[in-house]
């Protein structure tokens, strides 16, 4: 009896021990625009093959997961290796460092740079804490087909926001579609408009002040616009709260003309509209001040509570290393956040009307002006964006008017922000 | 007012007359008008509670086409295709409302702007422009059953099933072992603290548990119980419902049938699951009923707890396709369907006892 | 006959051996039960609660009062340990209002939106759910040809889960709905149902009511059917009119599964929100954002965490939830005695 208790003991001792060596486990929480959890799968299978020390799991999740659990398992020391993700504010405090760990870090500080500030929390610091996984612009994208048969031009680069909304309505109207353009239910593509418009979103001291003359400039517009059916009033004012929702499906069915999200969308425009109709991508719309998109993008970040930091470190090389990023550009349809290969240009293999968006995101990624890189990079915009979506659809709603509800989003910031320290 | 006031008389009345004359409202003199107006309240109602369920179950047939059709029909339909001998592909049939080619059924070879380019099936090689608002698809009865060969093949929906089914079994066994298990002490036992123990775990039933989501997460996270099924299993199971309602069955049986088998030397023990748990299956079924009903819908907290795609439940795969479906509402429909058909069918079965269950612990 | 012989046996088997399982398991912890029953002598009824009560305090007491800590204390950590201590700040901010009519004066203006809105609905729908549940359960009472039928189909929506009755409205009642389609093939204008603050609201009404009704009016059933027949035949024998005869008997005798039916019913709506959660958002604007979304959305769906303001605002929740159980138990008391 105490032979054979001493020998399982033995054996359980060695095979906890064995364990480690044998393989390390990384698990990815991954949320898709499109296929991007796709294509890493088959990438991390390629890496498996060569590193058979390494064991990649991907778990497939909705983006609110990421934004609404992922952040109570890290504080309760859950959570996974990576995670793919765009609110970095959130979850900060939590990454991994990999400066130390990546073979070579000048590669990572040049060919990322604008991204990697991203996911820092000050202007000092200087760590690696995640690979961005492409940098997305925000972009009307139109129905053609519809402009087609109004006989209505498309607007041109110097088009304002107010010629958009006039060309989309009359668009609209001529060819008895539900209504002429939607933004998605975000304050990230309300920031674009808003900075167009003269929007500063911080004080000279550095603190945020999102309400200014430039903001409430757009705000004014945009609301004026939901009340009497220009933009697609289902999209902001049929949710409450600060939810993200999408108008997707309005264009993809042509309940809409003009579209204004994304470069990530490409991927989805592409399959789920096939033939249906032409869609194009428009040029940044303009106001007085600018005429800007705002960026952004997914990153694979690393958290501290990871067991196998070093393995972690040696995926997020391999997938930053020059080929392997261009592929997976290539395979997700998306603009590299890797410098060189802006310049070098990645070799897509799309079908023209794809291959022309992409070239006009491109041309538009050139546009975006240095604030809005500020803003997107702030660890506060998250709230900002928030108190916008959720105020300004009281305002469509008319619970509240437009001045009501700039002071209200101006408190919600102040409010979270105090909260925060 | 009226309504209550006309309605709330008829029980008397019907059962008044029930008592002299049982078939009295099946028709033998004629049915009164309270009768009349039961019937059709029932009906009215039967069919505002079956009517979504049921559309939804045809609609969830329809290809994204069909559903997209306005007016929505209540049968899967959808656009008719043909093949055009000399171009490879299925092209959509309309029929021509007007002009030249008026009554004809064409099929669409493309749509440019208003114009669109037919194409006669008989005559495949002469093409004819007809504006587009003078034509209209020809639609035919199709049931899209790849609407559930897609979901089932595309979103792991068998592993999702067995975790909803591992989750729904044990935890309804175990909670149907530990609620009657304190229910027989609350009970049958005298015990100091009795009185005490039965009001706190009423007390819980006024906790939202959304309220106390941020506090259970740390606590599960503590134990290791997140990312794994047991951790959805585990704090639902000492239900202060199941307690509260196997307790009160459990007074009505008498003492003297336990003390019988003290004096046979039975164990405490096998008093419990010898005599009491076959004696209390009647509340135990509710329990279950419950139990299953709770565990299969279940949706925050597993939300919360199962992060990873490998443990997610049916609800949390369907919440999560919510997001990711919103262009194809077919296909988010037959998943609805699939999620919703297991615990209906198991209604169909046993309907008769979850309602009479429910019905009498109700009272109890 | 031929068939049902064989389905029989697979059945005979199957109870035979789950109750071979059943008699094994249990006959395993004799054993173990016999040697406690010896030791413990009457604690033993401990050792019967004791399962029960562990996992009580892991889930649900415990909880509670790390509830009470995180109220009272700030910061977004999420570790009690390492939460500073504020004292009443966040009550004060939550309850702080220029004039607590005017939700939109409310330093907090989304918790009193909720505080208001959850209170209009729970009036509307508490109300609504037990007249129809009562109407419903008289109609049943009155033998009609095929009880269980109508029984089981206004239950039948009691079974299914919040996310999937949120779906099936939701692909009713959006613009591109069933609802519309339909409107709009009978030559009527379509409306946005969720578009619309009214209607948006009584939709969540009229849903939840469609949901849970089924459960309330199965208990008024059950309490209609127990009410012996004699008492009837004496009231006929007075010719009492039908309302004086609901009224003095039905009614009455109907008093305790009302109660419950109320007190569930109460209990519930003040609880509302994953099917609204998923219908509407909270939405339009915050014409259906109750109670429960706002704690929820306060402590786990925002970026800054505030795990105290919406601890404090559920302990708020819990002590009205509270009153209204006593003031329950009150009536219970005086309607019994």
């Amino acid at each position: 009896m105490g032979m054979l208790r001493v020998a399982l003991t033995a054996i359980a001792l060695a095979a906890c021990l064995a364990a480690p060596a044998l393989a390390a486990d990384i698990r990815i929480a991954c949320y898709s625009d499109a296929n991007e959890c796709e294509v890493t799968q088959d990438l991390a299978q390629r890496f498996m093959q060569a590193n058979s020390d390494i064991r990649i799991i991907i778990d497939r999740v909705p983006f609110k997961a990421i934004q609404e659990s992922l952040p109570v398992q890290l504080a309760a020391g859950q959570g996974p290796d990576i995670a793919r993700t765009t609110d970095f504010g959130a979850i900060a405090r939590y990454f991994l460092d990999l400066r130390p760990l990546v073979k070579d870090a000048a590669y990572w500080d040049t060919n990322f740079a604008d991204t990697l500030a991203w996911m820092r929390t000050d202007p000092n610091d200087k760590g690696i804490y995640g690979l961005p996984t492409q940098l997305t612009v925000t972009a009307p994208i139109v129905n053609a087909t519809l402009f087609e048969q109004a006989g209505v031009p498309l607007p041109d680069t110097k088009a304002t926001w107010d010629d958009w909304a006039a060309a989309a309505d009359k668009v609209a109207k001529a060819t008895k579609t539900q209504a002429g353009m939607a933004l998605d239910r975000s304050g990230h593509r309300f920031a674009a408009g808003a900075i167009s418009y003269g929007a500063k979103y911080f004080a000279a001291d550095g603190t945020p002040a999102p309400i200014d003359d430039g903001f409430r400039a757009f705000a004014d517009r945009f609301v004026n616009w939901n009340k009497t059916g220009v933009v697609e009033r289902e999209v902001w004012a049929a949710t409450g709260g600060g939810s993200y929702r999408d108008a997707f499906e309005d264009f993809a069915n042509a309940r809409i003309v003009v579209y204004y999200s994304g470069s990530w969308q490409l991927a989805r425009l592409q399959n789920s509209i096939g033939d249906g109709f032409d869609w194009k991508i428009g040029a940044e719309p303009c106001g007085p001040a600018a005429c800007t998109g705002m960026p952004g993008g997914a990153a694979f970040v690393a958290f501290k509570t990871t067991k196998s930091p070093k393995e972690v470190a040696r995926f997020l090389d391999y997938l930053a290393s020059e080929p392997v990023y261009a592929e997976m550009m290539a395979k997700t349809a998306n603009i590299p956040a890797h410098a060189g290969l802006q310049k070098s240009g990645v070799q897509y293999d799309l079908p023209p009307a794809a291959k022309e968006a992409m070239a006009q995101f491109t041309h538009d990624a050139g546009q975006i002006v240095p604030l809005a890189y500020r803003l997107q990079g702030y660890i506060y915009s998250r709230p900002i964006f928030t108190a916008t979506v959720a105020r300004l659809s009281q305002a469509i709603v008319g619970e509240l008017t437009l001045d009501q509800a700039l002071a209200r989003i101006q408190d919600d910031v102040k409010t979270a922000v105090a909260a925060a320290k | 007012m009226a309504d209550a006031t006309e309605a709330s008389a008829v029980p008397a009345r019907g059962m008044s007359r029930a008592a002299i004359f049982v078939a009295a409202t099946r028709g033998r003199h004629g049915a009164d008008w309270t009768d009349w107006a039961s019937y059709v309240y029932l009906v009215f109602g039967t069919l505002l509670m079956f009517v979504p369920v049921a559309w939804l179950a045809l609609s969830s047939l329809k290809t994204q086409a069909g559903l997209d059709q306005m007016p929505p029909t209540v049968l899967p339909y959808e656009p008719a295709r043909a093949a055009l001998p000399g171009r490879p592909g299925e092209f959509p049939l309309f029929r021509v409302t007007k002009g030249d080619h008026a009554g004809q059924e064409l099929a669409e070879v493309r749509r440019i702007g208003l114009q669109a380019q037919m194409v006669d099936p008989a005559a495949p090689a002469a093409v004819i422009r007809v504006p587009v608002s003078d034509r209209e698809p020809v639609m035919r009865l199709h049931a899209a059953w790849d609407n559930y060969s897609a979901v089932v093949s595309r979103f792991d929906f068998l592993l999702y099933f067995w975790n909803s089914l591992f989750i729904t079994v044990v935890a309804t066994v175990i909670t149907l072992l530990f609620n009657a298990m304190a229910a027989f002490a609350l009970s049958k036992y005298n015990f100091r603290g009795r009185g005490t123990v039965f009001a706190l775990i009423l007390a819980t039933l006024m906790v939202p548990p959304t309220i106390i989501l941020v506090p259970n997460y740390l606590i599960a996270s503590q134990l290791g119980l997140v990312n794994s099924l047991w951790g959805v299993i585990w704090p639902g199971v000492a239900t202060p419902t199941g307690v509260f309602l196997l307790r009160q069955y459990m007074l009505t049986i008498p003492d003297e049938l336990l003390d019988a088998a003290r004096m046979d030397n039975a164990s405490e023990w096998r008093l419990f699951w010898r005599i009491m748990l076959p004696l209390s299956a009647p509340a135990l079924a509710v329990l279950a009923i419950f139990s299953v009903m709770w565990r299969w819908n279940e949706f925050l907290w597993p939300l919360v707890v199962l992060s990873r795609s490998e443990n997610f439940t049916l609800q949390l795969a369907l919440n999560s396709f919510q997001g990711e479906l919103t262009t194809s509402w077919n296909l988010l429909l037959a998943m609805t369907v699939l999620t919703l058909l297991p615990i209906t069918l198991i209604f169909l079965v046993l309907q008769r006892h979850i309602t009479q269950g429910i019905a009498s612990a109700g009272v109890k | 006959m031929a068939e049902a012989r064989p389905l029989n046996l697979v059945r005979m088997m199957a109870g035979r051996g789950l109750a071979a399982a059943y008699a094994g398991t249990m006959n395993i912890l004799e054993l173990p039960m016999r040697v406690a029953q010896r030791s413990l002598g009457p604690g033993l009824a401990w050792l019967f609660v004791g399962p029960n009560l562990i996992v009580f305090s892991l889930f649900t007491f415990l909880p509670i009062v790390l509830n009470i800590w995180y109220a009272f204390s700030g910061s977004t950590n999420l570790l009690p340990s390492q939460r500073p201590w504020v004292g009443l700040d966040n009550m004060r901010a939550l309850l702080s209002c220029q004039n607590h009519f005017d939700p939109s004066s409310c330093q907090r203006d989304l918790f009193w939106h909720g505080v208001y809105n959850t209170l209009e609905f729970v009036v509307l729908q508490v109300t609504l759910m037990v007249a129809l549940s009562l109407i419903t359960a008289l109609a049943l009472n009155k033998k009609v040809i095929g009880q269980g039928f109508f029984r089981a189909a206004f239950f039948y929506p009691v079974l299914l889960s919040p996310v999937v009755v949120a779906l099936i409205w939701k692909w009713i009642l959006q613009r591109n709905g069933v609802l519309n389609g339909v409107i709009l093939s009978a030559g009527g204008t379509p409306f946005d149902w969720l578009l619309d603050a009214r209607s948006a609201f009584s939709w969540t009404v009229f849903v939840s009511i469609w949901a849970h009704m089924g459960f309330y009016t199965l208990i008024l059933l059950a309490g209609l059917q127990a009410i012996p027949r004699d008492v009837y035949e004496a009231a006929e024998m007075d010719a009492a009119p039908p309302w004086t005869r609901f009224r003095r008997i039905t009614l009455p005798l109907l008093m305790p599964s009302f109660l419950v039916v109320v007190v569930l019913a109460l209990i519930r709506a003040v609880q509302i929100f994953d099917e609204v959660f998923v219908l509407t958002g909270g939405g339009p604007g915050t014409a259906t954002t109750y109670l429960v979304q706002f704690i929820y959305e306060t402590g786990f769906a925002q970026q800054i965490r505030e795990y105290g303001m919406a601890s404090a605002a559920s302990l708020l929740l819990a002590a009205v939830l509270m009153l209204l159980t006593l003031a329950q138990l009150r009536l219970v008391r005086r309607g019994n005695g």
